[in-house]
């Protein structure tokens, strides 16, 4: 019973981070039909801005964590203007080509950089690196605060599309983007809007991926972005709670396979569950059949 | 015609060193290594001087031009200097294999050095044959380098122990030293090295009466071990043998003590690496041991001269790949020095028949498959620091 509910808290660790990432990812694909390949590398570029900021800013682990989301915000805008606008009007596998592009385009940047090897956070405050024990099972205080900075955030993004006007019109787009320019919605403005939160979103969970792990590498983004991807698909891409349970369901599925003794089939069995659900219900858990109108 | 000359006279040569037995098997179209004449003998460096593993081609170079700089200082070999062509294969096996044609036929030297890795040296062990030049390693360690086990590659020597040998040790380490009857396994399961340390880790602490209780694995990259060491917690056991690499090493020590698993980690020469105590943490790094080739913390006289002149001629504290570079160029002059004449086949003999050869990684005899016979030195660490070594084996 420890042995399981100690596993539960590994697993909820792992998939907060998990939907932090696949928020970034379902929110761009709902509003212009991309997957954008390039975000598991912002998640990276986030955990390298936080490790800067700690070592070589001495800032703490809230100001890092902000300072991380502000340089990601840029990047993700920057990335929209620099490389998917231009290709708007332009076929969606050329979209797809451009993502694969800027995501080698960072990692190789960055290895240029900071080189390939892996580095470590410095030491953390005691707040972030103690434990407590509930009746046998530890509970890191790294845990506490992954989950609960995950929980706030999707809170905020919930919030933030639901009831405000920026969300009414990010919802608009996702819609129709021309009936919304013709309401006089600017439609550029909307999708850079939503880089900027996705990006935001993938910064927070590098820094929390950082302090978590204490190591941080170029190549960092790879996996962890193909499983949030494979999360937003599950849950239903292009919806946010969709991407909240998926991240959840991945972690969960990671963590059982593991914990069973299979911990090399664990990869293999996130990219079934991505075969499976693209088989039975390829809209994703949440997802609703439209047919298309002919 | 100068070719074909050079070729018949290799070939007699060869006969006539390497004798009767081995006649055989004689090199086709092999020189035997081109005679010196003048007042310096050649020798090839091919290293990892750039690419993914340039952090052990580097140190390994460093080791061997200060080595050839004292000797030179010492007045050379017998008489003459030695002298260093050096060349970067990129840490790529199609370069190195390139570089050692490039420096067996146009360059001639008499010995070849390097390179650092199993498979970059394997990759040109060929070629040596072919063409008859010996070559030396003083860091490929994969069991099959010199011996695949039943044929020994007849140019090709290491001066590094193999892995086997590192989990044979460190399994008799942890049932006698550390008294452990019992045992768990975490290895990388995408990496031959892992697997050959762990399965001769198992085979000999079964010897001594030990047993496995279980066996985990996971592939280089992965960052979250919290869900097998939380498996593991829940079982008994009195040590956990980890043979990997830093990289993931030092997280899978931070994470389990996290989780309170307060058991030794044992590992092997992977662990040899400052990453492995920013990874881990000071405070983690306790009871931990680890299989090596080299430490500075031995009180041998020959490791401490080595590490006053190292710092004095780089400004640095040597690494292992440092010394065993260094131990590469002694071996290398000590054989030429012994051996009857200036021919590869002459030379190759010398260091087959190896003796007693006095190193900064350890005193050895050269065995019948080209391995160094010679101890390990077990590290054990408090607080992330070398603690304690001692040799086994």
């Amino acid at each position: 019973m420890t042995e399981f509910l100690q596993q539960l808290i590994n697993s909820l660790s792992l998939g907060s981070i998990y939907a932090l990432i696949a928020l970034g990812y379902t929110m761009v694909y709902g509003i212009i039909k991309l997957i954008n390949f390039a975000h598991g590398d912002v998640y990276m570029v986030g955990a390298y801005v936080g490790y800067a900021c700690m070592t070589h800013l001495h800032l703490g682990f809230f100001e890092s964590l902000i300072a991380a989301m502000i340089i990601c915000t840029i990047l993700g805008v920057l990335i929209e203007r620099v490389a998917y606008r231009p290709l708007r009007n332009s076929t969606r596998i050329a979209a797809l080509i451009t993502a694969i592009g800027v995501s080698l385009l960072i990692e190789y940047t960055m290895m240029y950089f900071v080189g390939a090897d892996p580095r470590a956070y410095p030491e953390m405050p005691d707040y972030l690196t103690g434990s407590f024990a509930v009746g046998g099972v530890i509970i890191r205080n790294q845990q506490v605060i992954i989950i609960g900075v995950a929980v706030v955030l999707m809170i905020a993004l919930q919030f933030i599309v639901k009831k405000t006007k920026m969300g009414k019109a990010m919802r608009a787009v996702s819609q129709d983007p021309d009936a919304a320019r013709l309401m006089g919605i600017s439609v550029d403005r909307t999708i850079s809007f939503t880089f900027a939160i996705g990006s935001a979103l993938a910064g927070a969970a590098g820094v929390l991926v950082g302090v978590y792990y204490n190591s941080i590498n170029p190549l960092m983004g790879i996996i962890p972005g193909l499983k949030a991807f494979v999360a937003a698909v599950f849950g239903g891409i292009g919806i946010i709670p969709g991407a909240l349970i998926g991240g959840y369901v991945i972690g969960g599925a990671e963590t059982l396979v593991s914990s069973i003794g299979y911990s090399l089939f664990k990869d293999g069995v996130v990219f079934a569950i991505l075969i499976l659900i693209l088989i039975v219900k390829p809209t994703g858990l949440l997802g609703k059949n439209v047919k298309e109108k002919v | 015609m100068n070719l074909r000359r050079r070729t018949l006279l290799g070939a007699t040569a060869a006969v006539a060193a390497v004798g009767a037995t081995t006649a055989c098997s004689a090199k086709p179209g092999g020189s035997g290594g081109s005679a010196v004449t003048g007042d310096t003998i050649k020798v090839g460096v091919n290293y990892e001087l750039s690419g993914a593993v340039a952090t052990y081609g580097q140190a390994s170079v460093d080791g061997i031009t200060m080595a050839i700089d004292e000797i030179n200082a010492a007045g050379g070999v017998n008489g003459k200097k030695l002298e260093i062509i050096s060349y970067d294969n990129k840490s790529d096996a199609a370069e190195a294999t390139t570089l050692a044609n490039k420096l067996f036929t146009q360059d001639n030297v008499l010995v070849g050095m390097g390179p650092a890795t199993s498979g970059n040296f394997k990759a040109i062990i060929p070629v040596a044959n072919k063409n008859g030049v010996p070559v030396v390693s003083g860091s490929a360690t994969a069991d099959d380098v010199t011996w695949d086990g039943s044929t020994v590659q007849e140019y090709a020597f290491r001066i590094c122990f193999n892995d086997s040998f590192q989990g044979t040790i460190m399994a008799k380490f942890a049932a006698e030293n550390l008294g452990a009857s019992s045992a768990v396994i975490i290895k990388d399961n995408s990496n031959d090295y892992s697997k050959g340390l762990a399965d001769a880790f198992t085979t000999e602490f079964e010897n001594q009466g030990g047993t496995i209780v279980t066996s985990e694995a996971y592939v280089a990259g992965d960052t979250d071990f919290n869900t097998i060491l939380t498996r593991i917690k829940g079982q008994s056991f009195d040590v956990i043998y980890l043979p990997g690499y830093y990289s993931e090493a030092g997280l899978i020590i931070k994470q389990a003590r996290d989780l309170g698993i307060t058991a030794p980690f044992l590992g092997g020469d992977g662990f040899d690496s400052p990453t492995l105590l920013e990874l881990a943490g000071a405070s983690a790094l306790n009871d931990v041991y680890f299989t090596n080739h080299y430490s500075s913390i031995d009180e041998d006289p020959t490791v401490q001269d080595f590490i006053k002149a190292f710092k004095e001629a780089k400004g640095a504290e040597p690494s292992a790949f440092n010394a065993l570079g260094y131990d590469v160029g002694k071996f290398v002059a000590d054989a030429i020095s012994r051996a009857s004449e200036l021919t590869g086949d002459a030379v190759q003999k010398a260091m087959a028949e190896t003796k007693g050869f006095v190193g900064v990684t350890g005193t050895f005899d050269m065995d019948e498959h080209h391995n160094p016979v010679k101890t390990i030195l077990v590290i054990g660490l408090k607080d992330g620091v070398q603690d304690s070594s001692e040799k086994v084996g």
